[in-house]
């Protein structure tokens, strides 16, 4: 007779609710207005993490939903066009889902390569629509300022991707 | 027995499909969101901006807590140690500014008696309430920052921002004890802005750098590098004067400005209570109808009265007078045209001095006496 395997069913608390939770307390701890040494803090967006690693480590209902949520908070935290960041955000959990057969397994390089393609289909659709209801464009060297420190949160996404992808047996 | 051998080894869960629905239902209702807020004039969803704000500024308010007390500690610190070269450049700035003074104080005297000569209504002093910075959003499409005073204190949408050093921004919104401040630099701004030297009006408008660029600049030649570039008043959205920055060529050719209010932190600001023209006069008078006020005025004095009556006295009498030199004058004329004239030319006259000729006394214009 077999021993029975211990199974670590890993629930939507784990891998959705904590780390949304996460990513709205560093949003608002980022929006402290600090000055250290003539700079303020960065402000990546972060939720970008999470809409990279969320659709790799398993499809889900919920989660583009909380991304939604996540995408409305940062709308109104930066008081910009209600439903933009979510649109963007949702745009990248797309692309990720549909190519995630081809995703699963990959090496961390392509991994990057494809957070760093993500976030600039995203950061792209915002400034265009940006630049068509505010009728002025945004200045390039202020978005590199922000999409760099985004770029430097891959080693989050890919920490998050390798703890949860198997962390249910079910989605093997 | 396995996991993999019991009930959950032949279940298809289709969860890519349900996931790619929910994503395309929640894409199509960001999308009407967008548009229903990209195209109204003011949000729609302002109260739930609101809400979130009055919500999320205290959090910020307790997070830069710390923060700001790291600063105060540094400061002291800093001020221990640099105390000496700091007098001393205290004193030479000091000494700099004292001849400063003086023009100021000349100047505020002739500016005053410029304006009482030619019957010029000032600006009413604004009023002013101060804040606390206590939450911060940078990047390239949203420069802004959350203040904790709001309408509790008198603070109304469209109330302009400085700090002590020149215009930071104005308030876009407000919840009962936080506003939302939208700062020069935001992609959406739009300031109407005038060049000091050359008085050649343009439009600041933000772009998510921190100098923000001048477009719209009216007359060639108005800007040059270190112009002093102030709010113009124009639009009535911002009071005329508030120093705001200096020019200067930015790496793409536009002439950009480099903001005053950059050159120490934004941490406390005074929002000046300040709306529009309509603050000079009041909205009711501007709308009331014509000759409203003739009912309201008080029945004059003995001393008003005799005075009116006295200065109607003396109207009436220069009147007369000016009617009966016009008609002097007049018979004058006709007496001359009337008067035979010989048919050979007078012998010439023997020139008189100068200072003997005079004009005759009909073409003399009648005396400038009195105001009718």
């Amino acid at each position: 007779m077999r021993r029975p395997v211990a199974v670590r069913v890993v629930g939507p608390v784990q891998w959705i609710v904590i780390p949304a939770l996460i990513t709205v307390a560093v949003t608002i701890v980022l929006g402290t207005p600090v000055e250290l040494f003539g700079l303020s803090l960065p402000e990546p967006v972060i939720p970008m993490v999470l809409a990279f690693a969320w659709p790799l480590i398993r499809p889900s209902v919920v989660a583009p939903l909380v991304l939604t949520g996540l995408g409305l908070g940062l709308d109104v935290f930066t008081y910009g066009p209600l439903g933009l960041w979510a649109l963007s955000l949702l745009g990248i959990y797309a692309v990720v889902l549909a190519s995630r057969s081809f995703l699963i397994g990959q090496d961390t390089a392509v991994l990057f390569v494809w957070y760093a393609a993500c976030c600039g289909l995203a950061f792209l659709l915002v400034y265009l629509v940006r630049m068509i209801i505010d009728k002025n464009a945004a200045s390039l060297l202020a978005m590199f300022g922000q999409v760099i420190p985004t770029l430097l949160l891959f080693p989050f996404a890919n920490q998050m991707i390798e703890r949860f992808d198997d962390g249910d047996v079910r989605f093997r | 027995m396995a996991f993999r051998d019991g009930p959950f080894e032949n279940i298809k869960v289709p969860l890519v499909w349900t996931a790619a629905v929910a994503v395309v239902a929640a894409a199509v209702g960001c999308v009407l969101l967008l548009i229903s807020d990209a195209r109204a004039q003011t949000s729609p969803y302002q109260p739930v901006r609101s809400g979130v704000e009055a919500v999320a500024g205290p959090v910020g308010g307790v997070l830069a807590a710390p923060v700001r007390w790291f600063g105060h500690a540094s400061d002291f610190v800093g001020g221990y140690f640099f105390a000496v070269s700091e007098n001393r450049r205290l004193k030479r700035q000091l000494a700099d500014l004292e001849p400063w003074r003086d023009q100021a104080i000349a100047l505020k005297n002739v500016n005053a008696r410029y304006e009482a000569m030619l019957g010029i209504r000032p600006e009413p002093p604004v009023a002013m309430q101060t804040a606390r910075s206590i939450s911060d959003t940078r990047g390239p499409f949203s420069n802004a920052r959350l203040i904790d005073a709001g309408s509790s204190k008198g603070i109304k949408v469209g109330n302009p921002v400085i700090n002590e050093q020149g215009l930071v921004g104005r308030v876009v919104g407000t919840s009962g004890n936080v506003s939302r401040v939208v700062l020069l630099t935001d992609v959406a701004s739009r300031t109407p802005v005038l060049v000091d030297r050359t008085d050649a009006r343009a439009l600041l408008t933000g772009d998510g750098s921190p100098n923000p660029r001048l477009e719209f600049i009216r007359g060639v030649g108005a800007v040059q590098a270190g112009d002093r570039i102030l709010s113009s008043g124009d639009g009535g959205g911002f009071p005329r004067g508030v120093p705001i920055g200096v020019a200067a060529k930015g790496i793409d050719g536009s002439w950009r400005v480099k903001l005053f209010s950059d050159r120490g932190a934004i941490d406390y600001v005074r929002v000046m209570l300040f709306e529009d023209f309509s603050q000079l006069i009041g909205s009711d008078d501007l709308n009331a109808p014509p000759l409203t006020a003739f009912g309201t005025l008080p029945e004059a004095t003995a001393a008003q009265t005799g005075a009116i009556a006295d200065s109607a006295a003396r109207r009436d009498a220069t009147r007369a007078r000016n009617e009966q030199s016009r008609s002097d004058n007049a018979r004058a004329d006709a007496a001359e045209a009337a008067r035979p004239r010989p048919a050979t030319p007078p012998a010439q006259p023997e020139p008189r001095p100068a200072a003997e000729t005079r004009p005759p006394a009909a073409e003399a214009p009648p005396p400038a006496e009195g105001t009718e």
